[in-house]
């Protein structure tokens, strides 16, 4: 049984705890809506990349002969896995929820005697796999300093991403991230950037015949890169959303777990007080009472 | 029979045009190309330059330096992560440039395609200022 006064620290120790979480809240939820609004006006221009590039690729007149951006080296054997994370914690199961996908992608890959290559965005990734995959981690990138991420940090990736295609490092490049979906829900997603991943439109049967200038060749050569960039920047943005959604939702139970402890130990305090004060009455009753 | 087509533009942060327009002229990679309605499917480059987009009755001015560009089903799709619009270009942000530009072009290194794309924006810049 703890003492009166054990229970009266633990109480102010768990207010004071609340209090944190509950600011933490309110300070990720003003966040949450800046990087939901950025992750819905970013959405539209990867969308329509995509699009302008599914295009290209149904009209190219050469597939043999494409851009191996978008065709890929040919093999399967190494993949580079981008795992991207955010830098800080407490914010619920979004770094787990990633790293717990991307882990099941590198056994997957590994099962299959296939080289592993990742690279880390964001510290708290790279603390989660350094200890079971630190091997194959080949670089680390991390933008903590940075206080809002732009398109030249995306840039910075894609660089480092495309360099290493040129050096012909890897074959296929996964990207993980986390989907925004609402403030509750935020899906991991894997999403392949090499080769391109075209998806089809069941509902677009119509042929378009596009003018092209200069021709289709250079124009994808310039895109594909570009497009790389800018898919990591759209990861960036829904993950930057999804943090903040993710942390409002973890700070805001903590709160709620914290005030239900509160109540609880403010009972146990109450009801041993009462004990106390009954046990010293007996005492004095009954001392009065043999005299 | 509206001589109107939609225009977008579209930035990787957010959406800064759509609209109906009646004609936009674009500095596209190899010259200058004015679209009206009905054009003919078409996608192509932008090299630094102006967009003029004119609507029924104004004319907006934005300045770019890159971007990608589709023409469908008369809806003009512009994608670009470097445009402004010409008024808020103040004028020693314009100084700035042509100043950055001018240490760009004088790299030795640079290839025939950068030299001129390159040149083209201390063109445009050296235009406005």
């Amino acid at each position: 049984m703890p003492s009166l006064d054990d229970l009266r620290k633990r109480i102010v120790s768990v207010k004071s705890t609340q209090k944190i979480t509950k600011a933490m809240k309110m300070v990720a939820a003003a966040k949450l809506r800046k990087a939901q609004e950025n992750a819905e006006r970013g959405r539209p221009y990867s969308e329509k990349m995509q699009n302008i590039i599914l295009n290209l690729t149904d009209s190219i007149s050469d597939p043999q002969n494409a851009p191996k951006l978008l065709i890929g080296t040919g093999r399967d054997q190494t993949h580079l896995c981008v795992v991207m994370t955010s830098d800080r914690g407490l914010c619920g199961g979004f770094n787990s929820n990633i790293c717990r996908l991307a882990k099941k992608y590198f056994e997957k890959i590994l099962k299959e005697e296939k080289n592993l290559k990742i690279i880390t965005v964001g510290s708290k990734g790279h603390d989660q796999l350094k200890r079971e995959y630190g091997k194959y981690i080949i670089k680390k990138l991390s933008f903590k300093n940075k206080k809002k991420i732009s398109f030249v940090e995306a840039n910075e990736v894609g660089k480092t991403i495309l360099d290493l295609f040129d050096k012909n490092e890897f074959d296929k490049c996964i990207l993980f991230f986390n989907n925004f979906k609402n403030v509750m829900t935020q899906i991991p997603e894997a999403q392949q950037i090499i080769p391109t991943e075209v998806k089809k439109n069941s509902k677009k049967n119509e042929e378009i015949f596009y003018e092209f200038e200069p021709d289709e060749d250079e124009i994808l050569e310039d895109l594909l890169p570009k497009n790389i960039s800018i898919q990591v920047f759209k990861a960036f943005l829904e993950n930057s959303a999804s943090e903040q959604g993710s942390r409002m939702t973890a700070m805001d139970s903590a709160t709620r777990n914290a005030g239900d402890l509160v109540n609880k130990l403010t009972i146990n305090y109450n009801r041993s007080r009462q004990a106390v004060i009954t046990k010293e009455l007996i005492e004095i009753i009954s001392g009065a009472e043999s005299l | 029979m509206s001589e109107n087509f939609n225009l977008e533009i579209i930035s990787p942060d957010q959406i800064l045009l759509n609209t109906a327009v009646k004609q936009v002229t674009i500095p596209a990679y190899e010259g200058l190309m004015t679209i009206l309605k009905d054009h003919i499917a078409l996608i192509t480059f932008l090299r630094p330059g102006f967009i003029d987009v004119e609507q029924e009755n104004k004319i907006e001015k934005f300045y770019v330096e890159e971007g990608t560009v589709e023409f469908f089903n008369n809806k003009l799709l512009i994608l670009t992560s470097t445009t402004i619009k010409l008024e808020k270009l103040t004028k020693e942000n314009i100084v700035k440039m042509i100043d950055e530009t001018k240490v760009l072009l004088e790299n030795p290194e640079i290839n025939d395609k950068e030299k001129y794309i390159i040149s083209h924006k201390l063109e445009t810049l050296q235009q406005i200022s």
